[in-house]
């Protein structure tokens, strides 16, 4: 049995001229992390939305733990649990009541609920402050108590929406092992985020979505390896005065053998009295061997070398093929 | 945390969900128990300071008739009972839902919504029924003695159940219609004019003399529970017959629900 089957979802929202999830269909397997990687406003939340019944679909279904989330959203409750952007916790009970009572609602009998309470505070680091009550915490202590309720029903599928925005980069990599912790324990997650990083470090498979769609569907190796060139050469090219325009070095790169692409950056606004251009060759093969040729082609147009970036392409670059657009 | 791993089994047990109501209304009266003080501060001070200035004060002074202050304590019951109902239930609806989303979590729980919605009912009224009994020993220190007939607390009972319960109706439409940043405005053009249009401080049918305002306390469903409140412990007092204003209640508690519980969904579900 899957985990999460998504098919044909599509939310409108009243009044909107335009699909907020426009047609999405995925299946997640049990114990599998799976991305949702777009932009913010690409629908991530919307569809983390349909398959835990807060948003109600337009059309198509899903189905969360084998429950079909429309017709029975209170078994569906039952098999799910959402850690939200912004912390949604209890503010009038103690952190470690937010906990056991959460357990409570789900029908966790008392003395299980308190031992797992004991449990998960101390895994999450939280064993010192179980009796604050949550005004107080910042948004990486916040994170770690939802994501330890969210775990006090054990459900089958967890949700996770966009669950490092915002934190510092300490709070981020702690909330990073946790997750990979629950991974390893065989717990299936489901993450948005607009952080390639994120996706490709957590993601077993990442969805790509933009503008409602999901335009894209892989493991993130698979993804990256369908993009034209496996690797990239990014150039910082020092514009002189000497009347050639730097764009006009393009056409003379993409006739390189081994060049697929190229793509120009948007250059170094901060100093305009110091025009640097950059652009990004796709490259099939060795990018490094691209270096002296590149180079000399720039030389024979009176432009400089200003810097050499090796790269390998990332989720971003997948991302920025299909839609034209960076992430942010 | 090794269900997760484990598919369901093909035919899961039925999901209780009186368990998960039971829990959040647990929730609920831990909370108020642990700030009790605050919370009879905030209901009784309104109705305590009504209650000795124009049953207390001015009687003395001679501002009011001698049997005023009978006639105006089963009034003040209605008016603490309605206004407690609503209190309980319409601010933190506006906050939870517009601000903290803490009631995120009961959402999630697995108990369809129309129950969360009857959960911050029952507790708002079970609020209002503890605001309106205290009120009834205040009303002995601060009067010396109240209007109480044994024979009319059946009537009495049920009209501060049916106050109580229209003070959580009227929360729970204002809850789910009013957004947080109008949260100000709009209680106080909701709250002062049902205070004094309710007949907590006056009997509906000696307003013939006022027509206009007969009519428009008419409006008012807590008019209803003040009479029946009057009906219950100072018969004696001109009101309007019991059935009338049970009958009245009842629909206005039938219109407020329905509009509420819708309300509660649209917020709840988009």
């Amino acid at each position: 049995m899957t985990a999460v089957e998504v098919s044909e979802l599509v939310k409108r929202y009243p009044k909107s001229p335009v699909n907020a999830v426009d047609g999405i269909s995925f299946a997640v397997e049990p114990g599998e992390v799976f991305g949702l990687l777009g932009p913010n406003g690409a629908g991530k939340t919307t569809t983390v939305g349909m398959l835990t019944t807060r948003v109600k679909p337009t059309g198509g279904h899903a189905m969360v733990g084998g429950v079909d989330v429309g017709a029975d959203p209170v078994r569906a409750r039952s098999m799910l649990a959402v850690v939200p952007q912004r912390s949604n916790l209890d503010r009038s009970l103690s952190i470690r009541r937010n906990l056991t009572f959460h357990a409570a609602y789900h029908g966790v009998p008392a003395a299980e609920a308190s031992a797992r309470a004991d449990e998960l505070l101390e895994q999450f680091g939280l064993r010192e402050r179980g009796d604050v009550k949550p005004d107080l915490f910042s948004g990486g202590q916040s994170q770690r108590v939802m994501i330890a309720r969210a775990l006090m029903h054990e459900p089958q599928v967890l949700f996770l929406d966009e669950p490092t925005t915002g934190l510092d980069p300490a709070a981020r990599l702690f909330v990073w092992d946790r997750l990979r912790e629950l991974r390893d324990r065989g717990v299936t997650l489901i993450l948005t985020t607009h952080d390639m990083h994120e996706a490709a470090l957590l993601a077993d498979r990442v969805g790509i979505m933009d503008r409602g769609k999901l335009l894209a569907l892989d493991v993130p190796e698979g993804l990256i390896r369908g993009l034209p060139g496996s690797s990239t050469l990014e150039l910082s090219v020092h514009a002189g005065d000497n009347g050639h325009s730097p764009e006009s070095v393009v056409g003379a790169f993409e006739a390189l053998p081994g060049v697929e692409r190229v793509e120009p950056l948007p250059g170094d606004e901060q100093e305009p009295d110091d025009p640097h251009w950059r652009v990004r060759l796709y490259v099939s093969g060795e990018a490094s061997q691209l270096v002296a040729p590149t180079a000399t082609l720039l030389a024979d147009r009176g432009l400089s070398l200003s810097g050499v970036e090796l790269g390998e392409p990332t989720l971003e670059d997948v991302f920025i093929h299909l839609t034209g657009r960076t992430l942010r | 945390m090794t269900a997760a791993a484990v598919p369901a089994p093909v035919s899961a047990p039925p999901v209780k969900q009186r368990r998960a109501f039971t829990a959040v209304l647990r929730r609920d009266l831990l909370v108020t128990w642990s700030e009790l003080p605050v919370f009879l501060a905030q209901v009784i001070l309104q109705p305590l300071f009504l209650l000795f200035v124009f049953g207390k004060v001015l009687g003395s002074l001679g501002y009011t008739q001698h049997g005023y202050s009978d006639l105006l304590f089963p009034g003040l019951l209605a008016l603490t009972a309605v206004i407690t109902g609503m209190q309980t239930l319409a601010f933190p609806l506006v906050i939870e839902f517009g601000w903290t989303k803490e009631i995120e979590d009961r959402l999630l729980a697995p108990m369809s919504t129309a129950l969360v919605a009857a959960e911050k009912v029952l507790f708002a009224t079970l609020r209002a029924l503890t605001a309106t009994t205290v009120m009834i020993p205040v009303g002995i220190i601060v009067l010396g003695s109240i209007p109480w007939r044994w024979s009319g607390v059946p009537l009495m009972v049920l009209a501060m159940v049916l106050g109580s319960m229209l003070g959580a109706g009227l929360g729970l439409v204002l809850g789910t219609l009013v957004v947080p940043q109008r949260i100000n405005i709009v209680f106080s053009l909701v709250f002062t004019p049902l205070l004094f249009t309710g007949c907590s401080q006056y009997p509906w049918p000696s307003l013939a003399r006022l027509r206009w305002f007969q009519i428009v306390t008419a409006c008012n469903p807590m008019t209803y529970v003040s009479e029946s409140m009057r009906a219950a412990l100072v018969p004696s007092v001109p009101h309007i017959t019991p059935w009338v204003c049970i009958l009245v209640l009842v629909c206005s508690l039938t219109v407020l629900m329905t509009i509420g519980v819708r309300g509660f969904y649209r917020r709840a579900i988009d």
